[in-house]
């Protein structure tokens, strides 16, 4: 069958007339919907889920970036991804898109294969009406704040570890922001990530759905309808509870909201790489003022990987062919790759940022 | 003490403050939001904050992964 024909034409609405029957949405928001740019930061668990059900509701432009590979281990819940895509070593932005032109060809899916950061998420976020999270990281969602606010623009925090899994919408000017509620990045020892305490797809799914209806009630004109709660989802007890955030944005002495400050985007604080010229190694730096707890993050790492050893200077340990060397400041060293992205990616896997 | 705590009865030991149940908890102050009978409790008042027999608590943790 030639393109032409194949593809519906994009004043064609009847894709969409089961969500168009639905009174929150109607045919204005349709729209209003297909008009609407989003920007997706990270293309994992929850970013799938999050451009499956975008694409298929006929959000005009997604903008997907994430600068991954696919892993056997990432099937269980990634639901965009498969073994083919595997084989081939497609990166995830990249296989997501390839996936979702053929889901809805009305959508214009662009894909970018990038580690987002301060210095160029304000580029990836060009044009955006709504930034979506679907990272895998604090450090990522303080960045992602600190644009939102600083250019007024909503976005929709989601995170989610073992069966548990937060999210809360962000309209700057009017509701608390993710630095009003949590104010700062909590310390390795502290903060267990899906690849060390496991995450379950189906919590995923449950969080990203929240987010993707967050997201189509304010890109659908109906902002007045928005959960302004920060919604704490057990899925295993299946109990969702909401907290009435609001006084936050008085009562906590934000830097953004506050203070008009933004560390992250700005550099100031967050994490930066440095290639280690000749070593196949990679250094990462992060900026903090905690010293970090060794004897937790070895107790959080001994599920997941082989001979985690420490001393009072460093702790190394070996995932994924890759050798870790935590220092007590949050200093890494990723040997066993040369790529910067891959040196992040784990750091934000097994020691969390 | 008897508290509601995220949906649950539970018996808890020696807390007198919000913070001394986050402590309890091995929880550090940042990395929760806490709601005490279904008022936020600011982060700065945790430590001021007093516990009461029955009270209904919540303990949201900072969740980082996705």
């Amino acid at each position: 069958m030639p393109d032409s024909a194949a593809h519906s034409c994009a004043s064609d609405l009847s894709r969409y007339s089961r969500q168009i029957l639905f009174k929150g949405i109607g045919e204005s928001g349709q729209r209003n919907l297909l008009a609407a740019r989003v920007t997706l930061v990270g293309c994992g668990a929850l970013g799938t889920v999050l451009a499956n059900t975008l694409v298929r509701a006929g959000i005009g432009h997604i903008r997907i970036c994430d600068r991954d590979f696919i892993e056997r281990d990432n099937l269980q819940r990634q639901i965009l991804f498969d073994e083919d895509d595997i084989a081939q070593h497609i990166p995830k932005a990249e296989a997501a898109a390839a996936k979702l032109r053929r889901i809805n060809p009305d959508v214009t899916v662009e894909s970018v294969v990038t580690d987002v950061n301060h210095k160029n998420i304000e580029r990836l976020a060009d044009g955006a009406d709504l930034l979506l999270d679907g990272t895998d990281n604090f450090e990522t969602r303080f960045l992602i704040n600190d644009l939102a606010i600083k250019t007024n623009r909503p976005w929709v925090y989601g995170a989610v570890i073992g069966a548990t899994g937060l999210c809360m919408t962000i309209l700057p000017g009017e509701t608390p922001c993710l630095r009003c509620v949590f104010e700062t990045i909590p310390p390795p020892e502290l903060n267990p990530t899906c690849d060390t305490a496991g995450v379950l797809g189906s919590a995923v799914n449950i969080v990203a759905s929240i987010q993707a209806i967050e997201t189509i009630k304010i890109l659908s004109g109906h902002r007045e309808a928005v959960n302004r709660n920060l919604i704490n989802i057990d899925a295993w007890n299946a109990r969702v509870t909401n907290l009435n955030v609001a006084s936050a944005r008085e009562t906590a002495d934000c830097p953004c909201c506050k203070h008009d400050t933004f560390e992250y985007l700005d550099g100031k604080l967050g994490s930066s790489a440095t290639t280690l010229c000749g070593r196949n190694a990679v250094q990462i730096n992060i900026s903090t003022e905690a010293t970090i707890d060794f004897a937790r993050v070895a107790k959080k790492l001994e599920a997941v990987a082989s001979a985690v050893k420490f001393n009072k200077f460093l702790l190394r340990v070996n995932v994924d062919d890759h050798e870790i060397t935590l220092f007590p400041d949050g200093r890494a060293i990723v040997k066993g790759t040369s790529d910067e992205e891959v040196a992040r990616s784990l750091y934000a896997r097994y020691i969390g940022s | 003490m008897e508290l509601n705590l995220n949906g649950k009865t539970e018996q808890i030991q020696d807390v007198q403050t919000v913070a001394d149940l986050i402590g309890h908890f091995d929880l550090a102050v940042t990395q929760v939001a806490v709601e005490l009978n279904e008022e936020l409790v600011p982060r700065a008042k945790f430590a001021e904050s007093i516990l009461n027999e029955g009270d209904t608590v919540e303990i949201v943790t900072f969740v980082g992964g996705g």
